[in-house]
């Protein structure tokens, strides 16, 4: 018995806790390391190019030389419609979902299943319903706007369901609270279920633009790779992702601005990255004290 | 003015036989052969009972007898549960209460409800009282002001929290968080309110302030609460009714006076709950 003991809470047990420690301490440490490498690497190679003529001049030469201007008002035009596409539609789904359908609901199950099967259909299938439907079907050929929609397709699953559970994560007892006092369900979603949802929103933006701006495959079929600044949302534009793809696939010779437009992709997913963290903070901090 | 009964409640000397008889009774609600379901399973069944306008009428009886779902009922809260099905007749002072074409927000405008957990809003401790003013068309700065003064005072709580009106409302403690509940709901000018256990979820000091409270609200307010603690319903019941479950369903037992309830009760199931035999 003693024997056991010893051995149980002694040196075994320490070992073991030893190798655990180890284990999860490499885990991380290769998570990270991965992160670094991938970081100083784009960096070395790319920082070198960065200006502000290579962020702001037309690529000349198939991006051999010039810049990334059109490229960058592209993507940022992309995004906008996606966004401004994604996220009405995105909220008023969440709040159908979580506040006037029941989670047992035919109705909530199909959708909720639907979702989730969306989040996980590979990009360049989303690329051939775009081009299929967008491109073709609608006609609005190869643009911005069939961009910019294919994507927000591709990012309302992820954002529907992160809202929807940030409305989940109220407690059940405001909502009985407001209708004991005599509030309407608007009031209550608009006052208090709303400001609360806000993180698990700004969630399912982060991960949802953090998967649209380095979209490549979808985009190639919908918004085209046109490197001219475009004028209109019906012109074709080149996304940043589509064009470190090219630059690095297709252009030899390069590599060295393929390197210098990761790193500015890099640098704008870490901004998007750290304003929602700093969002989500605010807001939280913000609808405790005012309504 | 309340003895200091001790926690037992149980006494020789219990104040119910010194206790004036609130008032000529008349009826403000009155219910007839109330049931509601919940989906196939029924929660309370044929209940029949009149609520005086002015007192306090307990609603005791063992979990799972359908006294919630009782309360919740008479401010159709009930409409937000899914598959929740009311039948019979509530009057409130002459309003058909189960009519579809009731305004119900006007309804719970007049009928107030605490919950057990207290839940004020994650907002300041005046947004709390505000919003709700707001939202319901009053727009007067000054009025506003006023109300929320008064009704604070109401609760006893405008000295504990007047220097502090814009902090948030979720760092009180739990007895001036349901104060503040109860501030919120006078705040609309009920004319009755609904307490379901107020004072369980509160240590046992500020369940006593909590108590001093509703026993203020008499003959201003028709108040209806339900408790566990039996001690309690004997200390500020006027008024008293026993739910318990029979064949599968809540039934309501015996309803009278406290002080009939609880000194002379009609019906066995009653003796024995009250003397702490059963339940």
């Amino acid at each position: 018995m003693e024997g056991f003991m010893v051995n149980s809470l002694g040196r075994s047990l320490d070992g073991r806790e030893l190798l655990a420690s180890i284990l999860v301490w490499s885990a991380a440490a290769l998570v990270t390391a991965t992160f670094c490498w991938l970081l100083w690497d784009i960096l070395w190679h790319g920082l070198s190019q960065i200006s502000w003529t290579f962020l702001t001049a037309p690529p000349r030469n198939a991006g051999r030389e010039g810049g990334i201007g059109s490229i960058i008002v592209s993507t940022a035009l992309i995004l906008g419609v996606c966004l401004g596409v994604s996220l009405p539609i995105g909220i008023g789904t969440a709040v159908l979902l979580a506040e006037f359908t029941t989670e047992a609901s035919l109705f909530g199950r199909f959708t909720r299943r639907s979702l989730d099967v969306l989040s996980g259909v590979p990009s360049i299938v989303f690329g051939l319903f775009g081009n299929a439907f967008f491109c073709k079907t609608l006609g609005l050929g190869f643009s911005i706007l069939s961009g910019g929609l294919t994507l927000a397709c591709m990012v309302l699953p992820i954002l529907i369901r992160s809202t929807e559970e940030g409305f989940r994560t109220v407690p059940a007892e405001y909502r009985l609270s407001t209708a004991a006092l005599g509030l309407s369900r608007s009031t209550t979603l608009f006052h208090l279920l709303l400001p609360a949802a806000v993180p698990g929103l700004l969630v399912g933006l982060v991960l949802g633009v953090g998967r649209a701006i380095a979209e490549t495959a979808a985009l190639i079929f919908t918004s085209g790779y046109v490197d001219r600044m475009p004028e209109s949302l019906l012109d074709s534009g080149r996304a940043l992702s589509v064009h470190i793809f090219d630059l690095s696939m297709n252009v030899p010779g390069g590599d060295a601005h393929a390197y210098a437009s990761a790193l500015v992709l890099v640098v704008l997913l870490l901004a998007i990255n750290g304003i929602a963290s700093w969002l989500a903070e605010y807001c939280l901090h913000r609808r405790i004290v005012t309504v | 003015m309340k003895p200091s009964v001790p926690a037992s409640g149980i006494q020789p000397w219990c104040p119910l036989e010194e206790r004036p008889a609130c008032c000529e009774p008349t009826p403000f609600i009155e219910v007839e052969r109330l049931s509601l379901h919940y989906g196939q399973k029924p929660a309370f069944h044929d209940v029949t009972i009149s609520i005086n306008k002015g007192c306090i009428t307990a609603l005791v009886g063992p979990s799972g007898c359908g006294k919630t779902s009782f309360l919740t009922s008479l401010n159709r809260l009930t409409d937000l549960i899914p598959g929740c099905r009311v039948s019979g007749s509530i009057r409130l002072d002459g309003l058909d209460l189960l009519d579809p074409n009731t305004d119900v927000i006007r309804l719970r405008r007049r009928v107030g409800m605490i919950f057990q957990k207290p839940n004020p809003f994650p907002l300041s401790i005046r947004k709390n009282l505000e919003f709700p003013l707001r939202e319901h068309g009053l727009r007067d700065r000054e009025q506003i002001a006023a109300t929320v003064e008064t009704v604070l005072r109401d609760v006893g709580l405008w000295d504990e929290v007047k220097d502090r009106l814009n902090s948030p409302a979720l760092a009180l403690s739990g007895g001036q968080q349901q104060r503040l509940c109860m501030a919120r709901a006078l705040a609309l000018s009920p004319e009755a309110l609904l307490m379901d256990e107020p004072c369980s979820a509160l240590d046992p000091l500020s369940s006593g302030v909590v108590e001093d409270l509703i026993v203020g609200l008499r003959n201003r307010y028709t108040v209806l609460i339900v408790t566990h603690n039996l001690a309690q319903a004997r200390r500020i019941a006027d008024y008293a009714a026993l739910f318990w479950v029979q064949n599968g369903a809540g039934q309501l037992i015996e309803a009278g006076t406290a002080k009939q309830v609880f000194t002379e009760p009609r019906d066995p199931l009653t003796a024995a709950y009250v003397s702490g035999m059963r339940g």
